[in-house]
């Protein structure tokens, strides 16, 4: 089985300057990969600052690894030159959060969807070329011609964002790294999004990493999830599996944090105390979350707990699972259900 | 008891280029003291524009065309601009959508505060208004030294929390939060959530909740508002919403909600929300709406009383069943 993207032990450092000892790790020691013949939906959920968008970035080549290396196709992505580099930037694609900063507000929406075109020479004639643009504008459930031709400011949020979807879609992409796609939107807007990012995973065969906060809305999307609290792995696993049955404390909080539209179930039920994240504190050598962990030990403080399989699709890092096998942190694909 | 808010024939419009656009129209809202209302609809549907226009801050071109709101025996569209102004912050406190970035980061938290305080009042000595900052702080489960940092010090959260103190500042009677945690993430969200209940319920203040997201009103609210194209279409209980939702309408957005029972089932609403400068005729819903008759296509449906206090805006209850 060929791996079309591989994260191996990737760690990022931003650091303050020269002479500053202080830096922050957003992403810490993570491994995970992407079959090539399999394409599957991740999704890599925590709160701000937990070190999602850092993996976008990396993930999209904008960023460098301070440790590890990030593989496409067995080549290290920093190092992809000419032609290799221009694969990989046509078949790793992305969505933003904000469909609003995305466009040229000079530019009609048409230009977002003919430069790539240009780019890539995907087209050999002009006729073609708008085939090609009204075909993926409908395969997100547009209509063309209600489309093409307009300025942003014209088109709603959830409008834009699906033609950030096409753009993708054109361009035939085998990674979809979706950044909290459906953030800014209406709710009311948000199934037709995500619906939108489905079918490109079930018609297209495109592998998506979807960065949320959002567990309910990554609970419909994705297969597998992977759950970052400052840049660790806290849990993951199969997707159903860690929502419906969350061990570690962290991801307890998170679900147990979700407004649910369910008068039955209010929040407050869990006995966590909502604390948030104190940006001083730099963690020490132990478990990031034990500053917040209501069931925290001594050990916690010392220690930095590995990630403990629970079963074949779900492993956490805590020690309160002590008892199960240590899965190394190179191997967590294993658990992630494709 | 008398509503501590009464809102009538409340109508905003914009004066644009491309015509007249109503935002608000005849729009009658009550509220108790001590009672959250959650006000939802999708983008463009007027909940923003109700909000200032509660605190008169519509700006041209827009224009409060008619109508009254009450607030505490006081109809604040009669006052004159230099009552009004005191009126903003005592009486009624407005804590707008993204609030945390108005905070001025070159000023001392302290010092907003402070300048807040002193536009109100003058004959408080400084240590009072001092400690009535800290205190406010400390309400809204923030360390007294707060008041000494600047806004780069602080969390989003942190940030959020800050506004919501300097809302509750002066004790108003009535606090609007304009979608307060739309930028946040959940953890923090429901610590923000959490904190409002909490001031709300030591000072008994009313408090109106505009938002699109249904879930964190089941969480947090009492009854529930919703918009569409400048009308309410309905207004219950939260229990009632959520259990028997009356409008086609509000059927849909509760439909439309994620929940883990049906993995991969997404259902959202049809269509888009209509421009309100070609606000469709009848009832503005009537396009998207599956129950749609024909007396939608031309009459506008009036609010009615169903089943003893629910209002809602639609012909299939017209018998008054």
């Amino acid at each position: 089985m060929a791996k079309l993207l591989e994260f191996r032990n990737v760690t990022k450092t931003y650091t303050r300057g020269l002479f500053s000892e202080a830096g922050t790790t957003a992403l810490a020691d993570f491994s995970m990969s992407l079959e090539e013949d399999k394409p599957t939906i991740m999704t890599v959920a925590g709160e701000s600052g937990s070190g999602k968008t850092t993996l976008a970035m990396l993930l999209l080549g904008f960023i460098e690894p301070s440790k590890g290396e990030i593989l496409y196709k067995g080549k290290n992505i920093s190092r992809l030159r000419g032609a290799d580099r221009l694969t990989f930037r046509r078949e790793v694609q992305a969505v933003f959060q904000d469909p609003f900063a995305v466009f040229n507000p000079f530019y009609t929406v048409d230009h977002l969807l003919t430069v790539p075109i240009e780019k890539f020479k995907l087209a050999k004639s002009k006729a073609e070329a708008r085939n090609k643009m009204e075909e993926s504008l409908t395969a997100v459930g547009l209509r063309p011609e209600d489309i093409l031709g307009r300025f942003p400011h014209q088109l709603s949020g959830g409008q834009r964002q699906r033609i950030n979807v096409a753009r993708a879609l054109l361009l035939k992409p085998k990674v979809l790294v979706a950044d909290e796609p459906v953030s800014m939107v209406d709710a009311s807007l948000r199934a037709n999004i995500l619906e939108s990012l489905r079918s490109l995973h079930r018609d297209h065969g495109v592998s998506i990493v979807y960065i949320t906060h959002d567990l309910t809305t990554a609970y419909h999307v994705a297969n597998s999830i992977v759950v970052l609290y400052k840049g660790g792995v806290m849990e993951g696993g199969d997707v159903e599996r860690v929502i419906q049955k969350p061990e570690h404390p962290y991801t307890r909080l998170l679900i147990d944090s979700i407004p649910w539209p369910d008068l039955s179930r209010r929040w407050g039920n869990d006995g966590i105390v909502v604390k948030e994240s104190d940006i001083s504190d730099k963690g020490g050598k132990g478990c990031r979350f034990a500053a917040r962990c209501p069931y925290v030990k001594e050990q916690c403080h010392t220690a930095l707990p590995p990630l403990y399989k629970i079963s074949e699709q779900q492993v956490a890092s805590c020690i309160l699972h002590d008892s199960h096998p240590v899965l190394p942190a190179a191997q967590l694909t294993d658990v992630l259900p494709v | 008891m008398t509503p501590i808010l009464q809102i009538r024939d409340l109508q905003v419009s914009y004066y644009t280029d491309l015509g007249r656009a109503v935002a608000l129209n005849r729009v009658n809202l009550d509220l108790n003291a001590g009672e959250k209302l959650g006000l939802v609809g999708e983008s463009g549907s007027g909940k923003s524009t109700m909000a200032l226009a509660m605190m008169r801050m519509i700006k041209p071109p827009g224009r409060i065309e008619s109508g009254s709101v009450t607030v505490g025996g006081v109809d604040l569209m009669t006052l004159n601009e230099e009552e009004m102004r005191d009126a903003r912050l005592s009486r009624i406190a407005y804590i707008p959508q993204g609030a945390m970035n108005s905070l001025n980061p070159v000023m001392r938290i302290g010092a907003q505060m402070v300048d807040a305080v002193r536009a109100h009042t003058t004959n408080m000595s400084k240590d009072d208004v001092v400690e009535l900052c800290k205190k406010s702080l400390e309400s809204v489960d923030l360390k007294r030294n707060v008041y000494e940092m600047y806004a780069h010090e602080l969390s989003g959260g942190m940030k959020q929390r800050v506004c919501i103190a300097i809302g509750i500042l002066l004790k108003p009677q009535l606090i609007i939060a304009d979608e307060p945690t739309s930028a946040l993430d959940v953890v923090t969200q429901r610590q923000v959530m959490e904190t409002i209940d909490r001031v709300q319920k030591e000072m008994g203040t009313a408090v109106i909740l505009i938002g699109h997201d249904m879930g964190l009103m089941a969480q947090f609210v009492d009854k529930v508002a919703v918009m569409y194209a400048g009308r309410l279409t309905e207004v219950s209980t939260v229990k009632d919403m959520f259990s028997t939702p009356k409008h086609p309408y509000a059927q849909a957005l509760i439909s439309s909600l994620p929940n883990l029972k049906n993995k991969g089932v997404f259902q959202g609403i049809p269509g888009l929300a209509p421009s309100l400068l070609r606000i469709p005729s009848g009832c503005a819903f009537h396009p998207r709406c599956p129950q749609c008759m024909d007396i939608c296509k031309s009459e506008i449906p009036a609010v009615r009383t169903v089943d003893g206090d629910r209002l809602v805006a639609c012909h299939l209850y017209s018998e008054g069943a």
